[in-house]
């Protein structure tokens, strides 16, 4: 039977992580992660979970260090933050190259300079190339069951890719909620042994050594890459698979990479990703109620990139009206063009737009919630507005122009400099 | 290994074959000699540099024994996990976790991972085989090179403003308290496969700097290997030495010291010093040696 406890999503990392029982976990602080492996080492220390806790000298060793564990065929657990993320940048492309089946939660938060310690995605999304399986949950709930459904992901034999769960900094990792927690024996029932399959690929063999993390020249360097694309793809499949495993097991959760709220009939769509999509799901209702037709659409994995369920929302059969613009609104820039996942949903509308010889519906990047920044409904409903009236000239001039990243939250700078 | 292993009994087995190390490597002799010492159940951990590039090259896998490749800096660190892994697991006894990692992986961009690992107490021997430049992008200057040796980034010598023994791995990895650390030259193999042998005994982290010629990046023939091996120890400029249990021993003390030029003369990177220098460097060997002897006269 689960037990309801009132957790944050740091302790429903910690929760999810427990009931996995890794063998190895590596420690290392940075806020707002540290509570993840502060409640770790409590948990080791009464017996909760019978793992090797070690304290390491840097982010870069954390998971180094796990990927030695894994290479020795045991399941593992780490996590970090921000600069952590990429001081350990190295390690992401290395261990996901070397198809270690590593599970990773990291705290979104700012990047330096200038120092900010609060919530935006700039942190994992600087690292979408890097191999691994990108995750992120919208609350503590989501957060213990993505990372439970992680091990089931990376250690599939099909896919062997490590997986990155992302939380949103303080707005998630140090918000308390209800969370419910399966109890040990339904996960272990659920996920496969602790201790990976003798002969499992990539690891070390004693009766027939191994020799792993190879060098491959140009030709056979090509293939290894393509493989880790082959596998990253087909993932997509073993993520909704797995969910849909959970929803039976466990009786909750969406199995897809895209999370559909009241888009089907929408006309005007906000996609996003993490904790704000609580906010957007407020404020789509409110509209909802006004008779505007709004909706939204969550991305729950960045990579594998959800392509299929980007088409499925906005061209499937089941829609009931012509999308008329598409904003995604994301806490993230990438300097001198877009936010990241405005560039990434463009370009898959195009190819998806062109399969279906349709035109793509305008697509309005808005950047907000940098450095943690309040993003509010009143704001969100504006977006909607702007969304609502894109491809029409206002008196305001305030349309979003497609192809051009739209800050939000500038208010201050603009009364300071500017009136 | 309950049997003492030495240069007559050394096994057969061989654990590195077919690399494509340059004739006369010092650093692939290390590895082969260490691995016939510890045997098959090892799990050896190469970050990047020769030993890596050499030993690793897709579908040509030269170790006989488990073996992995480390990201340059985390040498110490995937040592320590899998350590932390064997820890976890009950069916992995009577095994070597074994490091062979460059004097540019260790000295440099790896010491802050070896620290880690030597204060976590893990049960790793960690070689450093020193070849006293970072020899497999070309023979550039690394955190031990020696005062005056030219290197690809030193054209003109390695020459600090202040002379100056090269950084003292075998103090740092003492600092830490590990049970046993040592330097050893592979020009001394019974030396050599002794320190192996206590290395592998302890229980804890265990730290041996080993002297391994480079003739390609040095400059010196291919078959010269060995004599400097015994050269370098002979001039005083690698004092072979063991740190046991919270005691210094010296485990080779010269009566005197051969001329320097003996040990510089046959090396093309040494090629720019002056008498001066040579002289210069005479001194700083001669500070280092009177540091050495008081170190192991203070020790129990």
């Amino acid at each position: 039977m689960s037990t309801l406890a009132f957790l944050s999503g740091n302790e429903a990392v910690a929760e999810g992580v427990r009931l996995a029982r890794p063998r190895v976990v590596a420690a290392y602080p940075i806020t707002p992660q540290t509570g993840v492996v502060e409640r770790l080492s409590e948990m080791v220390d009464d017996g909760e979970l019978a793992a090797q806790f070690v304290h390491v000298e840097s982010e870069h060793s954390a998971l180094s260090l796990v990927m030695g564990s894994c290479a020795t065929g045991v399941r593992t657990f780490t996590a970090t933050s921000s600069q952590g993320l990429l001081y350990m940048a190295e390690i992401l492309y290395y261990s996901s190259g070397g198809r270690y089946p590593l599970v990773m939660m990291n705290a979104n938060r700012a990047l330096a300079l200038p120092w900010n310690i609060y919530g935006d995605h700039s942190d994992s999304l600087a690292l979408i190339s890097s191999g691994w399986i990108q995750a992120y949950a919208e609350d503590a709930q989501e957060s213990l069951d993505m990372i439970i459904q992680a091990y089931a992901v990376a250690e599939d034999p099909a896919v062997r890719t490590p997986v990155l769960v992302n939380l949103d900094g303080f707005v998630l990792t140090h918000t308390y909620e209800s969370v419910s927690v399966p109890d040990q024996a339904e996960v272990d029932a659920f996920l496969p042994p602790p201790d990976l399959p003798a002969g499992f690929p990539g690891t070390f063999n004693l009766d027939r050594p191994q020799s792993l993390g190879i060098t491959a020249g140009p030709g056979d360097y090509t293939v290894f890459k393509y493989l880790q694309h082959r596998d990253m793809l087909a993932a997509g499949e073993v993520i909704r698979a797995t969910g849909r495993r959970f929803a039976q097991s466990f009786g909750r959760g969406c199995s897809e990479l895209i999370e559909r709220y009241r888009s089907d009939d929408a006309e005007i769509i906000i996609v996003t990703l993490g904790s704000v999509a609580g906010t957007v799901r407020v404020v789509v209702d409110q509209l909802r109620a006004a008779g505007i037709a709004a909706g939204l659409l969550r991305i729950r994995y960045l990579r594998p990139f959800p392509a299929r369920e980007l088409d499925a929302a906005l061209f499937g059969e089941q829609r009931t009206a012509r999308v008329h613009a598409v904003g995604v609104l994301e806490k993230d820039i990438s300097f001198g063009h877009q936010g990241s996942v405005a560039t990434e949903v463009k370009a898959a509308l195009y190819d998806l737009a062109a399969e279906r010889a349709l035109a793509p519906p305008r697509v309005v990047n808005f950047v907000a919630g940098l450095g943690g920044h309040d993003i509010s409904r009143e704001q969100i409903a504006d977006l909607f507005a702007r969304l609502a009236s894109a491809g029409q000239t206002t008196a305001d001039g305030r349309i979003g122009r497609a192809g051009a990243a739209n800050f939000i939250g500038l208010e201050g700078y603009v009364k300071k400099n500017h009136h | 290994m309950s049997k003492k292993i030495t240069i007559k009994s050394l096994p057969d087995p061989e654990y590195f074959v077919g690399h494509k190390a340059c004739g006369g490597c010092g650093g692939s002799l290390v590895v082969r000699w260490v691995l016939k010492v510890l045997g098959e159940r090892c799990f050896v951990v190469v970050p990047a540099g020769c030993m890596s590039a050499v030993g690793f090259i897709f579908p040509q896998m030269a170790f006989g024994v488990n073996a992995m490749i480390a990201p340059f800096a985390a040498t110490g660190a995937v040592l320590s996990g899998i350590a932390a892994a064997i820890r976890a697991r009950d069916d992995l006894k009577d095994v070597h976790v074994v490091g062979f990692a460059g004097d540019g992986a260790t000295a440099d961009i790896g010491l802050q991972s070896l620290s880690g690992a030597l204060d976590r107490r893990e049960k790793i021997i960690y070689i450093c085989y020193d070849n006293e430049a970072y020899m497999n992008t070309g023979v550039q200057k690394s955190g031990a090179t020696p005062w005056g040796a030219r290197t690809s980034t030193s054209a003109a010598g390695f020459r600090p403003a202040i002379g100056a023994p090269k950084k003292d791995l075998l103090r740092v990895a003492a600092a830490h308290g590990i049970p046993y650390a040592a330097t050893a030259s592979v020009g001394h193999p019974a030396d050599f496969l002794k320190k192996i042998q206590k290395a592998a005994a302890v229980d804890g982290p265990s730290f041996l700097h080993v002297y391994a010629p480079c003739p390609t990046g040095w400059g010196c023939a291919s078959d010269s290997t060995i004599r400097l091996g015994k050269s370098v120890v002979d001039t005083g400029l690698w004092p072979l030495a063991e740190y046991d249990h919270g005691a210094l021993r010296i485990t080779r003390s010269p009566a005197k010291f051969d001329p320097l030029s003996s040990y510089l003369g046959e090396q093309a990177r040494f090629r720019s010093l002056s008498e001066d220098d040579v002289a210069a460097l005479a001194t700083i060997r001669d500070e280092a040696w009177k540091a050495l002897r008081a170190w192991e006269r203070e020790t129990p």
